[in-house]
């Protein structure tokens, strides 16, 4: 059976995922971004797709406490706007920002430490994005859930990246480390919820009788 | 044309009636955004009127640029886009908070190892070092320029004028503190008072300026005002906002973003494409207005003229 009617939560993360795109292009060709607006584009698409990658992690435990499916079946559009995301964050570096220069390019994805742990993180998410239809995941079987376990370790990478591009002394925390630091602490609490003593003894005791089988 | 820097005054000529300036730069806008978005230019609301008018009678200006034929970056940008942390650390909010910053009455005192301490009004500034235009390439440790038509007047005059005496070796810049007017001073991660300084030999150089307007007109107080240093082969930082304290010392004074992080900022801080910033690449920059980089140039560009000050240093270890 098939729903024709969207569902309310459906309807949210649609909009929430494109809208925001929307409106940076809008912003972009009304030169309404500021007087540094690669920057700006550079900004706000990686903290979109940062935000978009925390809710797709927030799906599985939101279902367990619910006991309702209908976070985990958002779970795959959020990860894929977190993914639209990205690449747009990539797609702008490599465009406006560094006019498609191969030398320029190659020396920052080689030998700057903010842009290498950005790109190990986008190389991860190229399998997850294209695995992530229905094809794929009937045809992988048990390994299409070990492969998405690769998202455990991009989203430390991805936290990692946020800091660095802050100006200050991390360990003196002199500077803009607020945004950092929440995103940091959200990833942290969600990826603790999954190792299995926790999942098993918290969430399970909030709610004993959901078994979904897309845990993960 | 050997000179290095917009010494005279700007020719009436070059100078464009600021309506004119104001609608081509709508024109240039709107042609942008059609050529931009096709798509996108049937819902775009009619063009808001520019409201943000200099107060002080700048000049706004086109076809002005730098000795390397750089155009200067528009009055709008330059007066919108500041690294201030005393207000914010937020670039594109300093200018709303520094609305109510009040540069006049402006005050600097000159004391130390110098043999006529004083201490100078603005109007004292003016009328004894008499500014003149200087048009400078401004290139932020961050990675972006601009180039900036300043009006200013050399660092030299006013220290041979207060006669720094034999000890003397390095000037400390000393940036007002008013809490009531900074918001970004609640911060108490940062060592306020902002403080800079230069070795005295590169405070002497020709180029190193006390700025006290922009664009031929007052320099607003989200660019520094009253007044403020301009060292244009330096990193932006190094270049403090509105002083109010200059003094002549012995050994090197402690400077903000050298106390901060000292593996990231230098007490140099020469402009180097090849000495990159722990976090990221110094060879290129992106110039505001524009996109795609730009190669950032050794001491950003101005070598010729002070590359001697560094001669026999090591700049991957003086940095």
């Amino acid at each position: 059976m098939k729903h024709i009617r969207p569902t309310l939560l459906q309807v949210l993360v649609h909009a929430g995922g494109i809208i925001p795109l929307v409106i940076l292009a809008f912003q972009y060709y009304s030169n309404d971004l500021g007087a540094n607006p690669i920057l700006e584009l550079e900004h706000r698409t990686g903290r979109l797709a940062l935000l978009f990658l925390v809710l797709s992690l927030a799906c599985t435990p939101l279902s367990i406490v619910s006991g309702s499916k209908e976070p985990i079946k958002r779970r795959k559009a959020l990860g894929l706007y977190g993914a639209l995301y990205a690449f747009t964050h990539f797609a702008i570096f490599v465009s406006l920002d560094y006019g498609f220069d191969p030398g320029l390019i190659f020396a920052e994805l080689t030998r700057r430490p903010l842009i290498i742990v950005g790109a190990v993180a986008l190389l991860i998410l190229i399998p997850l994005t294209i695995t992530s239809t229905k094809f794929w995941f009937q045809k992988l079987g048990p390994n299409w859930k070990r492969l998405h376990r690769l998202v455990y370790i991009l989203s430390p990478l991805v936290i990692i990246h946020y800091f660095m591009v802050v100006k200050g002394n991390l360990f003196r925390l002199q500077g803009n480390y607020q945004q950092p630091m929440i995103y940091a602490g959200l990833v942290i609490i969600l990826l603790i919820l999954r190792i299995p003593a926790v999942k098993n003894v918290f969430l399970r005791k909030i709610n004993p009788d959901n078994d979904s089988p897309e845990n993960s | 044309m050997t000179k290095t820097y917009q010494k005279d005054s700007i020719d009436p000529a070059e100078i464009t009636p600021k309506e004119v300036y104001l609608s081509r730069r709508n024109f240039i806008r709107s042609t942008g955004l059609i050529a931009g978005s096709m798509v996108l230019a049937a819902c775009v609301p009619a063009m808001p009127s520019d409201s943000s008018k200099p107060t002080a009678g700048p000049t706004p200006t086109i076809g002005l640029t730098d000795e390397l034929g750089n155009p200067v970056t528009p009055y709008d940008q330059v007066t919108s886009y500041n690294n201030y942390y005393e207000f914010t650390t937020d670039k594109e909010n300093v200018k709303p908070l520094a609305k109510d910053f009040q540069t006049s009455p402006w005050e600097v005192e000159v004391f130390g190892m110098v043999n006529k301490p004083k201490k100078y009004n603005f109007d004292e500034l003016i009328k004894t070092f008499k500014p003149e235009d200087r048009i400078y390439r401004m290139r932020c440790v961050e990675a972006w320029s601009m180039v900036i038509p300043w009006v200013g007047f050399p660092i030299s005059r006013l220290l041979e004028e207060v006669a720094p005496t034999s000890d003397a070796k390095f000037v400390r810049f000393e940036t007002i503190m008013r809490p009531d007017e900074m918001p970004g001073l609640s911060d108490k991660n940062y060592p306020w008072p902002y403080q800079e300084g230069l070795r005295l030999d590169e405070a002497m150089n020709d180029l190193a300026i006390f700025a006290t307007g922009l664009y031929g007109g007052e320099l607003p107080a989200q660019n520094g005002g009253g007044i403020r240093v301009v060292v244009p082969w330096k990193y932006g930082f190094k270049s403090s906002k509105a002083i109010i304290k200059i003094e002549l010392v012995s050994e090197r004074p402690d400077t903000m973003w050298n106390t901060l992080a000292p593996n990231e900022y230098g007490f140099y801080a020469n402009v180097n494409p090849n000495v990159n910033h722990p976090r990221w690449f110094q060879n290129t920059e992106r110039r505001i207005g524009e996109t795609g980089r730009r190669k950032t140039l050794m001491y950003n560009g101005y070598e010729d003229q002070v590359a001697y000050l560094y001669d026999g240093m090591d700049l991957t270890v003086s940095y």
